[in-house]
This record gives C-alpha cells, structure tokens and sequence, in this order.
C-alpha cells in the first residue's frame, strides 16, 4: 500500500548552471556560487576557492534568495506626487529622471557647487561616488564612516597606519590568546567566525570585553562585562600594571615605534610638546651607543626610551618616558579604576597578567629571513601570539578615538602587531597618515574639487576652516569641533542644511542610507526637517534625491528616487582604491556582475552616477567631444585609470591581461574575473608577510604591485605629535587657533597619549534620573534595516525586545512574557517590550538594532510585527547633547572625529501599566509604491 | 514499515559544539534555502510580509542561560535539527509507514509521498524536531540533506549536509558515529559529548559537545617589578642594556 | 498539548459509540428490531462519525487510507485497524438482532471484546508518548475504557451499571489528575537534561529561535491556567459523574432521565477531554524555556 520510499542514494541535479560573484548580503563581501535554473535563482553557497568566506557562509547569505525576490523592490525611477513622507510617486523614466535631477544640479554646479550634498551610505564604492563627487565639484560628499567606525579607522590609521575592522586581522593560525573589545557580529563576521573556530581547534583562548555576553562573547572562554564607555580606563590601567611588572617589548619599541623620538619638555617653549627635529625634519632620537641626538631612521641607531638631552636651552625627552611617568601614575592603578570600570581590581591584573603571560611566555619564533627598511637583516620573525580585534562597541563613545589610541598601544607595548600570533594588517594597509591624503574643499562653479574630500590632516593647516573660522563643509568636518573627522559626518548632514549652519544647500543626494530611519539619530526629528517647510510653503531642505534598490522608510521622503539594482543584478568592484578583500597574506579584489538581468527598470546606482556624470557634462565623466565616457559601471571598471597602470580592479591588467596590480587597461578583465569565480588574488612573499611597516620585502612588493608609487616605511606613533599640535593652537600658537569657547575642549581632548574622560553625554546627565546605559547590537543574522523584509530573517527576529539584566528586572517588578516599559532618555521616550538577560552588565539594557519598521515600508502589511511590536533605540539619541546651560548645544560625538557617540546614551526604564500594548513612537503610516508582499510563499515548488 | 532496523549499519549524524557555536543562524537558514528546493515539497512561509510570519524550519537555533553556582551567567546559541535517534518513536508510531530509519545509514526520513499530515510522529519527538507544513500538509524534517551527502552531482568535498557546509565557525561536524575512528567519534570521545534527554531513552545518534569550562580565574600573576615611574626608569634602563 | 476539537470530538465520541457497541455485544439491552436499529445507528454514528471527524485532524487526508498498513508497530494504525473490524464484526451481530431477531452470543462477545480493543488502540496512541509525561501511565488506558464503558453504559440503558462504572471512573480521574500534577508538566524532563547545560547550572531561555510563531508551538505549546483548569475538573467531574450517579441513585429505573443523565456526561466527557489533551505537555516545550 505504501508508495516507493525515496531512492537510498538521491543524487538530483542541483542546477543548470553556478555562477560566481560576491554577496552582498552585508558589506562582508563574501565569495558565493549562485545556483541557477530556468534562469531563476535556486540556492547561494559560499565559494570554497573565496579567500574571505572559504566556503562557508552566514544566515544572511543564505537568506539572499529572499533578498532578491523581495517584493520591496522597486521598479522604476520615481517621482513624488504627494506631500513628503506620504510615500505617494509616480513612476517615470530614466529619461525623466535624468532631466528632472539635471534640472536641479545644473545650475548649483554652474554658480555654486557646495550647494550639493552628497552622501553614500553603506555602499562599497566609495573611490567612485568621490571621484563623481569631486567631478562634480562639492566639498560636500562622504559615506557613512562618522556614524560608524571613524574613531576606530582614525585612531588606528593614525597610531599604526592601519586599523581593525575589515582592514586587518588576528594571526588566526598562530594566536594563542584573542582578545576582543565590544565586537558585535556583524561586520568582517564570517572571517571572524572562522578564525574563532580555528582558534578553538587549536586549544586557544578568548577574552571577551563587552557589557554584553552574546555572540562571540557567549564562546569566550573569559567575559569581562564592562561598563559601556570606561574601556580606555581599563585598557590604561592594565598598560599601568604591565608597565610596573616590566612587561613590554622594549626591542620592537626600540626599533618600530616613535617611543624614543625626544619630545620637547619645556612647557614655556613654543615648540612645547612638538618633537625634536632636524634640518631636514627627521624626529631625533638619543643614541644609545653615543648618548648624542641621531636621526631615528639612520642605520644602526638604537634609541633609549628615557635619559635627557638639552639642547638650545630646551630639555627633551624620549616619548617613552613620557608615556611611562603618565601612566605609572596611581591614577590607573586598577585598585582606583576597578568600580568605574564594573569590574574587580583582581580581574584587571590577572587580566593584564594573561596577555603578559602569553605574548612573552608562549614567543613564536618563525625561521624566516627578512631584511628591514634600515637594512638589517634578521634570521627569524619573533612572534607574540596575543591578538586584539575592536570595533563599534568601543568606538562609538565621545572618548571612543582615544579609547581605541589606548588600544593600539597596549597593543604596541606587548609587541604584538604585525608579527606571527599577533594583529596584522590586510593590504592596502599598512600606510600611515602621512601617505594618506588631506582633506580638500575648495570649489569654484563649474570646476572639479581641487582635491580629494576626505584625508588625515596633520595639524591645524589641514583643517577645512574658511578665513572668518567657519566650516568650509556642511557637515562641519575638519573643524576644531572635530578636526580629524576623517570619514565626514553623514549624522549631521541633514540637521545641518536644515538649520542652514554653516550654511543652506539646495539638493540633497544620498544613496543606500536609511538616514529617516535606522541611519539617524533621533529618527522623528530627523522626519520632521526633511518636511519642514518655510514662510513660503517651500521645503527647507528643497530637493532630494535619494537611491535604493528597496522600498525603505527613506524612499518616502525623496522627491525623486533612482531605483538600484539588487546584489545579483549588478556590477561592482571591491576595489584596492577603496574596501578591498585582502587577506593579511596576499592582496585581493574582486567583482559582482549581474548573474541574473533585472526584471524591472533599474539601474545599478553607479552606472546611473555615470549617465548622469555624462549629462552634466562633468570632467572625468565625458570624452572629449562631449559624450559620454563610461557607458555604465561595468565599463568604468575596467577602463578608468586612477593613476597610470593602476585602476578599480588590479586583476589581469594589461593588454593580454597578464599583469597583476599595474598595467594598462584590459577590456576583458570582467571576463577573466567571472572565470576566476569573481576575485583576484595575489599572495605576498612569505619574507613580506609580516612587521610590514618596517619591512623591505613587503614595501617592494607594494610598489610593484601598485598599492603606493614609492616604499614608505614608517615607525608606529605611541606618542601622537598632530594631536599635540591642534593642542598647541588651542593654547595660543600659530595662525590657525580654534574659537574661545572650543579652547578648553580641544587641550583637553587632544592629547598626545590617550586619556580617559567620562562620555560627554554621561557627564553632563543627571545620572540618578537617568541610571542605566542603553546600547544596541546588530544581529548576526540581519543588516541594518535589510534583513527585516527578508520572509525567512524576519521569522528569526521580527520582535525586538530591551534586555534588562536581572537586578533592574526584579526592582521594577517585571514578570517572564509578555511585558513593557516605557524608557525615557533625556531626548525622548519609548515604550517598548522588556526581557531577563543574566549575563549583563549590572547598569545596562540593549535591544537589537533596526529590527523597529515605519508601517508601510518595505512591502509589509501595515501590522507587520516589525512595525507594532519593535522599536528603535534611535528615537532616544541626539546628535546634540542635552543643553548645559551655556547658550550652546554641543555636538554628541567624539571630539577628535566627530563619531556619532551612539553608545553615550543613558535612560530610566519603568514599567509600563498592564494594557493592550503597542511600540511607541508610532509613526503614520507611508503608502508602498511597491504595494504589500504575497500572504504565502513556498520558495522552490517550480524547481 | 515503521518498525525500527535492530542496528544500522552506519550511524550518521552530527556533532554540535556548543563552546564554538556563536548563535549566528547560518545553519538555520542554508537548512531552509537547500530543503525549500530539494528533497520533497517546498517549506513554505505563511503570512511571509505580515503580521505573524510563520514557516517551516528544519533547523533552529535557541539561546539559553545557565548560571554556575558562583560567578557570572553564561550564554549558549543552541542549534537543534532531528537527532536521528536509534530508539526514534516518530517513526514507530506513523500509521502510514511514512516515517522510517534507513538501515543503511540511520537517517530518519518521512516518505512524502506516504505521509497523511496526521502529526503523530512530531508528538512523538521530545525534541521539537518535526514541523508540518502547513501548505503541503506533510510533516517536514532534517534528512541530513540525503539529496547532497550521496550527490554524484555535488563535488566530494561539499557532500556534506548544507548546515555543516556553511557553519562559519565550524561548530557542526557531520560523520559516522558507528565508526569509532571517524572525525565525530573522536571529538565525542574527547570532548565529552552528550545525549539530549537521556531519560527518553531515543539513544540519539546526534551529540552535543557540552561548552569548556569558563571564567576560570587566571593562574597569571605580574611581578611587582617597578614600584613608581622612578623605579621604572632604573629598570627599563637595565633591561635596555640586555637586549 | 492543543485542544484541537477534531480530537477531542473524535476521541469522546467514538469512545461514546464503541462503548455503547460493546454494551450491545453483550445483549444489554437485548433490544432487537428497530429498537435495535436504534441503538445501533447510534452506536456506529458515534464511533465511525468520530473516526470520520479524527479525519478533519490530517493535513493530508488524501493518504489516510495508508493508515491500515502499519498495525505491526503503529498504535495509530492498529487502532484504524481495530476500529474497522470491531464494526464489521458488530455489524454481523447487529444485522442478526436487527433484521433477524437473532442474538449470535459468540459473535456478539467477540465485538465487544473488539469494541473495547479498539478503545484500548486509541487510548494507546497517547499512552505511548513518553514525550507527554501526563499522558504516559498505565491509567491513561483504564481511564479510556471507563469513559467508554461507562458513557456507553448510559447509552445503552444500562443505568446501574454505569453508576457503578462512572463512580469508578470519577474516582480513577481523580487520581489520574493527582498522578500528573504530582508527575510536573514534563515529568523527569528538565530544561537542564532537553539542553544538558545542568552540568553549568540554573538554565533558563534567552531567546527563541524565532520571534514568530511555529507548528511546534501551536500544536504543543497550549497552556491553561491553574484556576480555569481547577474550574474545568469540577465541571466535568460534577457533570459527567456526580449528577449522572446522584440522579440514577435518587430516581432509579426513570427512563424519562436519561436524556439528560446523557446530555449532562457528554458535557463531563468534552471538559474531560479537553482538559487532557490542554493539560497535557510536551517536553519538547522546555526547549522554548516554558
């Protein structure tokens, strides 16, 4: 009666045909091989041969089918009919759309440029949509950086020349002790999971620093549950007790570091603070053989770390010394920082003891030759198998860059970057700030830029100041409010050209940011100027061009919207211009091209950056006779040359496609990449592979491969000398000085060695009124506002809830199910629901980011759970702190970068009275230009 | 027939780490994205872009808290798919012999062609681990992707269940527990490895590393080197001359 | 477990009817004609009607007709099977003494015997799941028998009798009820054995797999309230036993009582019913920290 089982070896066809490209699924950018048949796309794996994935692949990779499908994309450029918000457009051409946005961009170009603000969100094309930019002509352009990670890019690039994030990774092999600072798992995750299972297989051990113990922190074998914002304290004072026991590298500091440059000590001199240079500007250093002043690159000099030298009546010190008085201080002995820290003066010591104890116990000798940048050349590699990796948890604070400058050089102290078992470096990095560029804003109407927005300014001259003292851009970058603000400042953008401070701008063009939304700080008010209007009934912020592959909240608020492609439909590259896929062993790149062509009329966003390019007619955009350059971006890719011989992609360069890194233009380097499975790839010799920095084999493969045009050896800043300068101004030289009223705040913050200060916004805050942190993290399974129309992410986590640990949970009466809480911000006040989470610090609540959706948006029906039971932390933050009764409102961000300080946030929680409960603000809903998504899938019948 | 085979010849299965699983549902949805469109009907999504979407899972991961006697409570991401059990009551109880364990290899799979939607078996699982969909009306549930681990259409090395193949951390490992000498017999035997409800007597073929031990006070202790900055000074001068 | 009503109109009924069929085996009454006919008629629009509802409960009924093929080692198989021979065989004796006026003893014994059997299969499908603690003892098939018997002991007239049968059976449901509270939800199941973190300590859920909702948590994850459930039990408890027996005692041989000694059991039997599938949890819950 039964029917045949099925066969005992089924061995079904998977697909007709596997096409290799990169996921986009995060900004991961991992390898996948997209299944497809009857030309739809039927399962994405990891690509096994992928140097970032190796195969494997996260839930949200998995998911992209879901992506891809998604009935939240949209359709055609559109155009608003309805008020702002409304979410009511028509749908026009492309044609239409082109002339409507150059009927706006024209004219700005024509009589003033800066009247354009353009600003990318998370997109992975930065080196393009800045080239666009700087074409174009504005000083007003960034990506998302200030948001997001800049202390932690600054603070890395500036102490040694590289940073954490996606831009360098642990020795995964060799590293015997990880450490890791308030990392969540959502970015570089896969790489990072990998390493951690590598790590475990060979019996190392995990440190997990975090007030939150999920993801990584639940598998570290130790948990120390911080308090948010005292990570610098901790990580200053475990640098105190590694210095009282004697246990640093004084060899790699001798030899790799600026810890023997002699600082001018004598406070009455002008030059107070600055290093000691020669004629031809080369920092001076105390030769240990001959006790006289040498220059610190000469062959054979071996600096002392302390001592004296005089010289023109002046006493200088080595920068050592100085680090060593500062933070031998009883001031961060862990007995006086434990309590602010939440932790025991015990768990500190032992903590510091542990890295200690296996950065010099467990040493890791390689026998590799290699020949350093003075010439000297060592018959092995000496490793400290100690690695740290920190991201957003620590750097989104106001004392976040100096926090992650701790960091850096506790990691420094223990000799720990790049050598084997330590940190490393993933190419283009190494490259210190002095390679990087300086900031540009200056335009003209109708001319390019002259020069590259965004850089590493050196010293007030570099800042973008106007002669009066006002801000040349308008997100107020390389200003004294935040002079090394790297990445721009995407979170003030738009309060900014509302309030027309510095001044008022006419189109605003954003691409991929959710910024009325989950991008933003404080989302309501953010809605509220995108529709203010003035006396006249105008918009104040009067045009706004958005574009997005996706129906989000932000759609609704644009006046015209240039539908983007989804992850399979498009071209890209990851470039070595921009956020490349290196590993620390070799250098690499790689494409997405349209596996599959789009069903509806859109267009990748930077193909249609380069129509428009074409019809405004700007340099770099157009051929000489006028017409267009780069038909799309795929022919951009591989015909625009950046420099000779270097351009987007470095793979099979040259005419026959036989060169790697230089070479000239081939026009079938996409074909190759395709047949290479969507990445090239080039490993460094293994004598270059680690103390890159300082070490000639990596420095000529560099150049040979067109990373830099000439070697750049560069020694590691303990001691921050550009830093120490904007303090200079501050305390009365040069001709550059910040305003009064920025005085006290730049000597203050500025300093040359890290401090630790309390988070702005935590100072200033009554902190009985308002007595618990509240942070956010990102799932591991979901991007940004992304994952929440993806059907099978949402069944994971379509609810957020706030997690309040056990202490505050029993005071205020909480009971296990179905609870809510009203929590109320010096900014504003939520309700929200609330659960029991042990493994938390004692004065923290946190919730799961952008899970909370405006109704309407992304195909949803209107009761989506996303948008009655979810909430956003988003609601309670500012970008200005709370008044502090001095006239001015001060900006809630790092003082060095201008980091939106997202995780200074602190709130009061109570509970909310038994009732029928929805999640508060809720805002109107938006009309779906794509209307709601089908009742019921059953994804793969047709197959 | 739903009686179950005395032995198997191999007892394949899978080896769960809990100490390197970081709740990261990788595992969750490859599961859904390979078996949606493999082995028997789709697993669909009810109310997909509404108010309460609801689907068919094979696979999920749960989060738990455990707290130790002294000390700080831990977390632990917990994956559960079928167990494979050898003692596996769904399949005893299916009227229809739908439900059966390959003698062969010990999977337990549901004929679909067979299965009447009467959601007996998954009553029978003390582990959650059957789902019927709800628009096919046919009880779901791991297959240990039979339709890859043996697929002459799927390169050797990825003949693996899809969970396995994209596990991030490598916290699943997929093997022959009747052979002692595989890669999942060796790292139970080291590691420990445990039974979920031992108390049903299911004699589940699926193992559970259990976490390593945690928070563990460090042994480490720093010298009391250098008392002061002058102190510091006087040994950081020797310790110079030594290198 | 859920209530589902195509269960437990299933179970009570057929139970109702089985009971009544297997009265009538044994010639109590021994009604022939169409008193007979009667009798009968109920009796096989309960058990089959209730087999035909137990249908509503299948997701995919078109494959139903396989259920006869696995009585080697499915309870759910056997019962199907049981169900359909204790009718055939009934209904030989049920054609003697309706068309014929024929009591064939033998054959009337052996579809009691069946009747009962196919009572047993049925109780047996919930008795056998260990992974349902309330349900997993030997008096959830006592208890099985005795509604059958007892309610078909109403049906059939049998008022005396069942008196005596539902006093025990109040009784055995009274222990029935302690034994599982006793027992706790799950039994020997802990959250710490379903996960095995009990070697670290006091486990409790963080997070669901999913936020949304589930098969696994519809189907198995029903919880009543202590209060309603008390509430419940003496509801079916009075109806279903005290005021059947007190009713039968204080007015004996009034047949006019029937109709409602019946209406009122069935009103028990459904509470019954509905509190032991509602009462009744999977283990597999305390994956979901409940």
């Amino acid at each position: 009666m039964t029917n045949r089982r099925p066969e005992a070896r089924p061995s079904p066809k998977v697909s007709d045909e596997v096409r290799k490209t990169t996921c986009y699924m995060c900004a991961c950018r991992c390898g996948i091989d997209v299944h497809l048949q009857d030309g739809r796309v039927k399962y994405i794996e990891g690509n096994r041969d992928h140097p970032v994935n190796q195969g494997v692949l996260c839930a949200k990779g998995s998911a992209g089918i879901m992506q891809h499908y998604s009935p939240a994309r949209l359709r055609a450029p559109l155009k608003r009919t309805g008020p702002r918000g409304s979410g009511q457009f028509e749908e026009i051409t492309w044609d239409e759309a082109y002339e409507i946005a150059a009927s706006w961009l024209e004219p700005i170009r024509a009589t003033d440029p800066s009247k354009l603000a353009f600003f990318t969100g998370r997109d992975q094309s930065q080196s393009f949509t800045s080239f666009w930019a700087e074409a174009f002509g504005t000083p007003n352009y960034a990506a998302h950086g200030g948001f997001c990670s800049v202390n932690m890019a600054a603070a890395g690039i500036y102490t040694m020349g590289g940073a954490f994030w996606e831009f360098g990774q642990p020795d995964w092999d060799r590293t015997r002790l990880f450490m890791i600072f308030g990392v969540a798992e959502d970015h570089d995750s896969n790489p990072i999971k990998i390493g951690l299972g590598k790590l475990k297989k060979n019996g190392g051990r995990v440190i997990g620093v975090n007030p939150i113990r999920s993801g990584y922190n639940a598998i570290a074998d130790d948990w120390i549950g911080i308090t948010p914002g005292t990570d610098g304290l901790f990580i200053l004072s475990m640098i105190h007790e590694l210095l009282k026991a004697g246990k640093v590298d004084l060899d790699y500091l001798t030899r790799y570091t600026n810890a023997g440059f002699l600082v001018n000590d004598d406070p009455c001199d002008p030059d107070y603070g600055l290093f000691l240079r020669d004629g031809d500007g080369t920092a001076q250093v105390i030769d240990r053989a001959t006790g006289k002043a040498a220059k610190y690159d000469a062959k054979g000099v071996r600096p002392d770390l302390a001592g004296h030298l005089r010289k023109g009546g002046v006493t200088y010190k080595p920068a050592f010394q100085l680090l060593a008085e500062k933070y031998l201080d009883p001031q961060y002995d862990a007995e006086k920082v434990a309590a602010q820290c939440g932790l025991t003066p015990e768990r500190i010591r032992a903590t510091a003891a542990e890295l200690a104890r296996v950065a010099f116990e467990e040493e890791i000798t390689l026998d590799v030759e290699w020949t350093d940048w003075k010439g000297e050349t060592h018959k092995t590699m000496t490793g400290r198998p100690v690695a740290f990796h920190a991201m957003r948890g620590i750097s989104a604070h106001s004392n976040g860059f100096q926090t992650c400058r701790a960091l850096h050089i506790l990691q420094i102290l223990l000799g720990s970057v790049e050598v084997p078992g330590g940190f490393r470096f993933k190419p283009p990095y190494p490259k210190p700030p002095e390679s990087h560029p300086k900031p540009h804003a200056g335009h003209r109407p109708g001319k390019p830029l002259d020069g590259p927005h965004l850089g590493y300014p050196l010293g007030p001259e570099h800042l973008l100041l106007n002669e009066d003292g006002t801000p040349k851009r308008i997100d107020k970058a390389f200003t004294w409010e935040n002079p090394f603000s790297a990445h721009g400042l995407m979170h003030m953008v738009i309060s900014n050209a509302h309030a027309g401070d510095p001044y008022k701008i006419d189109t605003l063009f954003m691409y991929m940011a959710n910024m009325a939304w989950n991008s933003t700080m404080n989302t309501s008010q953010v809605i509220d100027m995108l529709t203010d209007t003035d006396e006249n009934g105008d918009y104040v912020i009067p045009h706004f061009i958005y574009s997005d592959a996706y129906s989000s909240e932000t759609v609704a608020y644009a006046d015209l919207v240039l539908p983007d492609t989804t992850y399979l439909e498009r071209h890209d590259c990851i470039s070595l211009l921009d956020r490349p896929i290196c590993e620390a062993e070799a250098a690499a790149d790689s494409i997405r091209w349209p596996v599959v062509e789009p069903d509806r009329d859109v267009k990748g966003f930077q193909s249609a950056l380069c129509d428009l390019g074409a019809r405004l007619g700007l340099p770099g955009f157009v051929n000489e006779d006028g017409s267009q350059k780069y038909r799309d971006y795929a022919h951009y890719m591989v015909s625009h040359e950046r420099r000779p011989g270097v351009g987007p992609l470095a793979g099979w360069r040259g005419k026959d496609g036989d060169k790697g890194g230089r070479g000239e233009p081939n026009p079938d380097q996409i074909e190759k990449y395709i047949e290479n499975g969507g990445f090239w790839l080039s490993h460094i010799p293994q004598n270059a592979q680690f103390y890159k920095p300082w070490n000639q084999h990596y420095q000529d493969w560099a150049v040979e491969i067109g990373l830099f045009d000439a070697a750049a050896p560069y020694v590691f800043n303990l001691y921050l000398e550009p830093l120490r300068k904007l303090q200079r101004a501050a305390e009365g030289h040069g001709d550059i000085q910040p305003p009064d009223h920025l005085r006290e705040q730049v000597k203050s913050a500025m300093t040359p060695l890290p401090e630790w200060y309390e988070p702005f916004e935590e100072a200033v805050t009554d902190k009985d009124a308002y007595p618990l942190h509240a942070l956010s993290q990102r799932p591991m399974h979901m991007y940004h506002s992304w994952g929440g129309q993806n059907a099978w992410l949402r069944q994971i986590t379509g609810v957020n809830r706030l997690f309040v640990p056990r202490a505050v949970w029993e005071e205020n009466g909480f009971a296990e199910g179905d609870d809510w809480a009203f929590v109320t911000s010096p900014h504003g006040r939520i309700k929200c629901r609330v659960a029991r989470m042990d493994a938390l610090n004692e004065n923290t609540v946190w919730t799961w980011n952008a899970i909370g959706k405006k109704r309407g948006a992304w195909a949803l029906a209107e009761d989506a759970q996303e948008a009655t039971q979810s909430f956003l932390l988003n609601h309670l933050i500012n970008e200005l702190l709370p008044e502090k009764g001095d006239g001015r409102r001060w900006a809630n961000s790092d003082p060095v970068t201008g980091q939106a300080a997202w995780f200074d946030l602190r709130v009061r929680i109570e509970k909310a009275p038994p009732g029928d409960h929805l999640a508060e603000p809720a805002h109107p809903a938006q009309a779906s230009p794509v209307g709601v998504g089908p009742k019921d899938i059953a994804y793969g019948e047709e197959f | 027939m739903t009686t179950l085979p005395t032995s198997t010849e191999k007892k394949l299965g899978l080896a769960i780490d809990l100490d390197t699983c970081v709740g990261c549902h990788a595992c969750v949805v490859s599961c859904k994205e390979w078996n949606t469109s493999n082995y028997g009907t789709p697993l669909s999504d009810e109310d997909a872009y509404g108010a309460e979407p609801h689907g068919t899972f094979l696979n999920r991961v749960h989060s738990f808290e455990a707290q130790p006697e002294s000390g700080c409570s831990q977390t632990i991401h917990f994956p559960k798919s079928c167990l494979h059990c050898d003692d596996a009551p769904c399949v005893t109880v299916c009227p229809t012999g739908a439900s059966y364990k390959r003698s062969e290899d010990g999977i337990v799979l549901v004929n679909e062609d067979d299965c009447m939607g009467c959601g007996l078996c998954a009553w029978a699982c003390p582990y959650g681990a059957r789902e019927l969909d709800q628009l096919s009306g046919v009880m779901k549930k791991c297959t240990l992707c039979v339709d890859r681990i043996y697929n002459e259409n799927i390169p050797e090395q990825d003949r693996e269940p899809a969970c396995v193949r994209s596990c991030p951390a490598g916290a699943r490992h997929f093997g022959d527990f009747a052979d002692p000498d595989s890669n999942v017999s060796k790292l139970v035997g080291e590691r420990g490895g445990i039974d979920l409800m031992p108390e049903m007597g299911t004699k589940p073929v699926n193992k559970y590393l259990p976490p390593r031990l945690k928070d563990a006070p460090s042994e480490a202790r720093l010298p009391e080197t250098n008392k002061d900055a002058k102190g510091f000074l006087a040994w950081l001068d020797k310790a110079l001359e030594a290198i | 477990m859920h209530p589902a009503p195509s269960v437990i109109l299933f179970t009570s009924l057929s139970g109702l009817g089985f009971g009544l069929l297997a009265w009538l085996g044994l010639g109590l009454p021994a009604v022939t004609g169409w008193v007979a006919f009667v009798f009968y008629f109920i009796g096989y629009a309960l058990a089959a009607g209730g087999l035909m509802i137990s249908a509503f409960h299948l997701a995919n009924p078109k494959n139903a007709i396989k259920s006869f093929s696995q009585w080697r080692s499915s309870w759910l198989s056997r019962e199907a099977v049981m169900a359909v021979i204790s009718l055939l065989v009934i209904a030989v004796h049920a054609i003697g003494t309706i068309f014929f006026s024929t009591r064939l003893p033998a054959i009337g014994a052996l579809g009691t015997i069946l009747a009962l059997g196919t009572v047993f299969t049925t109780s047996m499908i919930y008795t056998q799941l260990k992974s349902v603690p309330r349900w997993n003892t030997p008096l959830t098939p006592i208890l099985f028998q005795l509604w059958s018997l007892g309610g078909g002991g109403l049906l059939a007239g049998q008022f005396t009798a069942a008196a005596v049968l539902l006093t025990i059976l109040g009784a055995v449901q009274v222990i029935a009820w302690k034994q599982g509270d006793a027992k706790g939800a799950t039994g020997q199941s802990t959250i710490e054995t379903a996960t095995g973190l009990g070697r670290i300590g006091k486990t409790r859920l963080l997070e669901p797999p999913h936020t949304g909702e589930n098969y696994l948590l519809k189907e198995m994850a029903f919880t009543v309230g202590r209060k309603h459930a008390l509430k419940l039990r003496i509801i079916a408890l009075i109806c279903a036993v005290v005021l059947p027996v007190a009713l039968i005692v204080a007015f004996p041989a009034t047949h006019a009582l029937a109709l409602p000694v019946i209406a009122l059991h069935i009103v028990g039997l459904l509470a019954a019913r509905w509190l032991f599938f509602a009462e009744a949890a999977h283990v597999q819950r305390l994956y979901y920290g409940m």
